[in-house]
């Protein structure tokens, strides 16, 4: 490991949100050629120390040096995203992309076009912007046409671009923040190799992730957090896994035992039945049957048709062929709302857009979908809303600091139990989880895997969607593999993950 | 004082009381309220009474703007129900003497709110099951309405003389203008409705986030079809007010512009044109607001031909007032003037 220059060094960083210490008293370094993970559970303050490095928040005490043009370490306080890029300071978030209006070129060099100096006032000159744009992907590696429209680049290569836009300004910062939640193996290794070139220009990087072995593969130290607290910083090679997950924890973590759980008796009758179920385009016909307790996982590769799967399950899609059964009746649930009131649950995988409503309270959020059953006469009223509210909340263990506070500020983790919540609220005979454990820590993921098998322990059927096989291997019952939009097959309780893995590849 | 500031009434209650104020300035015995042939009288209550009628198509604008829609359709929807209302209950002398209706007053005045609740229903299919941008499904009954409304009158003014008619926008129950009781019935029944049933959760949650409403199950597209309807019948009700007020129809003058001022005292009133927050009391504030304003104009005799330039100075002050960003830059500045000195 090479021992760069500091280029970045904030001390003391403290951040006071109302009724949360969201940091205090925290430290960084960033050293140039270095990639350094940032490293916390939900709620550690990860997402809020990186936005008082790029400026969206101002610190409430602390300092931020940074190293200029010339050399020297300056402190420096961003004022906002534009003023941090222009001190030098860039980040990449998980969700903002490029504008998929424009083409590649014209996200690269937004905000600084080069202009046409003869014509007067400056038109843009966009043969000089796609030959900048041209260059600068050139001279990282990336093979891209800059004249492509954005939002028709697949994810992970618009993930690229970002990157390649945020250091085009010349920048020494570079901060990503869990680049590769949404990509598969492959992407992550174009995203990585793109990484240790920018470290060899000498960029420092800040990397958040929720993996741990892509902190292994990549970076050089680790800085970790928890309850917004500093716990310490540590070079990679004198850390294992277990230190670290302990160091985020703040206690050893046991390799966690898989919780008792009865699977269903083989006679019981199915709870949820689906024959020949199908969407031209998005799912070829699938059979699928549960019983009550049974925990039923699906997996397979992204766009493989798990998540159609599960979205024909409870009407969010029409369904062009195919035969629902609940507890043996034919139910026709023709939208959600039909599903609801058969007893049908479903955790959308995509939580900001389809799971939270960002500005109601958590109580609120966790409300509604049982207010919806029960109609609009049928009213819960406020107290009762509490009382419930409070109850799943402890049961879960959501970190909040009230039952009224906008859930949209809640971390992550805390979002996925709240929506789960709302489920458990209206007692549901199935709970379908689409990807419930995306994007949170490692402590959490474990509280959640409890959680669900608590839940079939008390005899409700769960239909668990992960794109992770060892989580799916540890909690179903039963596997249910999907391959190219149709059903590749089924495997029983104590198949291993190579077993899934090779019913994924189809034999080959 | 802060925690009152930052109350969401705040600012609008707080504008309201400033225009009374300069009002009363400029106008001695604006304030005064006496009572007069057995019912309140004053420049207040004529306040009150003119602006019913935006009060009431306010309403049903706060709703469907609170499920991120938009309806500016409401003027044409009240020259509608105005000019039904008209045809229907006409008036001839019988023949002794009495003025008689063509079509009991009931049956008219029904008609004409159930056309307006087609209207609004009519916006609510091609918004829900269209799918259209809610401006532009309903900018075409913006358009069309008004068309309606001219061919049922063949282009003439229709003058109602049966005066039973006439109760809605001048008569007086207890002391008070009817049409302002019927404005406050109205926001009563529905703040009520919003208190007591789910109704404002389920607004809250399809203007927030109509998607994640949907997936928890709650029924996104019927209830938004229900708001535009009732939108359609607010406005029927505000066009009955204000032919009954003037004893007559006009096409083409009935609740002209009326939508966007509808729109901008909603605005007033705090609601987020975005969807999700909104607020009732805030919108009556904000049609209080501008009809004082309007008012206040006439009031103060400013000649009508630049009676629209100084209600839209006057309208754009009232806005910088209520802009939360234009107001920390006054706090900046003056925090700057004082730490200067």
């Amino acid at each position: 490991m090479n021992d760069g220059a500091i280029v970045l060094q904030a001390r003391d960083i403290s951040r006071a949100f109302p009724g949360v210490q969201a940091l205090n008293g925290v430290g960084l370094t960033l050293r140039a050629g270095e990639v350094h993970a940032l490293m916390g559970q939900n709620g550690a303050g990860k997402s809020t120390l990186i936005k008082v490095l790029t400026g969206v928040y101002a610190p409430d005490a602390g300092s931020i040096e940074l190293l200029d043009r010339s050399g020297e370490r300056r402190a420096v306080s961003p004022q906002s995203p534009l003023h941090a890029q222009e001190l030098g300071i860039s980040a990449v978030h998980q969700e903002s992309h490029l504008l998929p209006n424009l083409s590649v070129a014209e996200n690269i060099c937004a905000g600084r076009y080069p202009r046409r100096p003869w014509t007067r006032g400056g038109g843009i000159d966009w043969r000089e912007t796609n030959r900048r744009a041209r260059e600068l992907l050139a001279g990282l590696g990336i093979d891209l046409d800059v004249t492509r429209l954005a939002g028709g680049l697949p994810a992970a290569v618009q993930q690229l671009a970002a990157v390649a836009r945020a250091v085009a300004g010349d920048a020494r910062v570079l901060i990503l923040d869990e680049p590769t939640s949404s990509l598969d193996a492959e992407e992550v290794r174009a995203l990585f190799a793109l990484l240790r070139r920018l470290r060899e220009q000498g960029v420092a990087i800040l990397f958040v992730t929720h993996f741990l072995d892509q902190v292994y593969e990549i970076c050089d130290r680790i800085t970790v957090l928890r309850n917004g607290g500093f716990v310490g910083e540590y070079a990679c090679a004198k850390l294992d896994a277990r230190g670290l997950v302990a160091a985020m924890v703040g206690r050893e973590l046991v390799d966690s035992p898989p919780a008792p759980h009865t699977p269903a008796s083989e006679s019981a009758p199915p709870v949820l039945a689906a024959r020949n179920l199908s969407r031209r385009g998005q799912l070829q016909p699938v059979d699928l049957e549960i019983k009550p307790g049974e925990i039923l996982g699906l997996a397979g590769l992204l766009g493989s048709g798990r998540t159609e799967l599960a979205r024909l399950l409870f009407a969010l899609d029409p369904r062009d062929s195919g035969e629902i059964r609940v507890g043996g009746q034919i139910a026709d649930p023709a939208d959600p709302s039909d599903a609801l009131r058969l007893g049908l649950g479903f955790c959308p995988e995509d939580r900001k857009h389809s799971g939270i409503v960002a500005e109601l309270s958590v109580r609120e959020n966790i409300a509604l979908a049982l207010q919806a059953r029960m109609g609009l006469g049928r009213f819960l009223r406020p107290a009762a809303q509490r009382e419930l509210a409070e109850k799943l909340v402890a049961a879960l263990g959501i970190k909040t600091a009230s039952i009224d506070t906008p859930i949209g500020q809640l971390s992550g983790g805390n979002q996925q139990k709240a929506i789960i919540a709302r489920w458990l609220a209206t007692q549901p005979r199935v709970l379908i989880l689409d990807e419930p454990t995306r994007g949170i820590d490692v402590a959490a993921k474990q509280e959640l895997m409890n959680e669900i098998l608590a839940l079939a322990n008390s005899g409700t059927a769960v239909v668990f969607i992960s794109a992770e096989i060892e989580e799916v291997v540890r909690v179903a019952d039963r596997i249910l593999v999907m391959r190219d939009r149709a059903k590749a097959g089924e495997l029983p309780r104590g198949a291993g993950e190579d077993a899934v893995f090779a019913m994924i590849a189809g034999g080959q | 004082m802060k925690r009152l500031a930052r109350h969401a009434l705040f600012w609008p209650t707080l504008t309201l009381l400033l225009l009374i104020l300069v009002s009363a300035i400029f106008h001695p015995g604006f304030l005064a309220i006496s009572w007069q042939n057995g019912h309140l009288f004053g420049n207040l209550i004529d306040i009150l009474n003119r602006a019913a009628p935006l009060i009431v198509v306010s309403l049903g604008m706060t709703l469907v703007i609170a499920v991120r829609g938009l309806d500016i359709s409401v003027g044409a929807v009240m020259a509608i129900a105005a000019v039904v209302a008209a045809l229907m209950v006409g008036g001839s002398f019988s023949a002794d003497g009495e003025v008689v209706s063509e079509h009991p007053l009931w049956l008219s005045l029904a008609c004409a709110l159930a056309v307006a609740t087609a209207c609004g229903l009519w916006n609510g299919l091609l918004v829900v099951k269209a799918g259209m941008q809610p401006i532009i499904a309903t900018l075409i009954l913006m358009v069309a309405g008004r068309g309606i409304a001219q061919l049922l009158t063949g282009g003439q003014i229709i003058t109602v003389y049966y005066p039973p008619f006439f109760t809605l926008g001048n008569g007086h129950w207890a002391g008070l203008p009817a049409a302002l009781w019927v404005a406050a019935l109205l926001w009563l029944a529905l703040q009520l409705l919003l208190s007591r049933t789910a109704l404002g959760l389920f607004i809250r949650a399809i203007g927030g986030n109509p998607e994640a409403a949907r997936v928890a199950g709650v029924r996104a597209g019927a209830l938004t079809l229900c708001v535009y309807t009732f939108c359609g019948l607010a406005a029927g009700l505000a066009g009955l007010i204000v032919s009954s007020n003037v004893k007559s129809a006009d096409a083409n003058s009935a609740g002209q512009l009326l939508e966007l001022d509808a729109i901008l005292a909603v605005t007033l009133g705090g609601t987020a044109l975005t969807g999700g927050r909104f607020t009732l009391a805030g919108s009556v504030l904000g049609a209080l607001i501008i009809q004082t304003l309007t008012s206040m104009i006439y009031s103060l005799g400013v000649p009508p031909e630049v009676n629209l330039v100084v209600k839209a100075v006057l309208v754009f002050l009232v806005m910088l007032l209520q802009s939360p960003d234009f107001r920390a830059l006054l706090a900046g500045l003056t925090r700057r003037g004082n730490t200067a000195r």
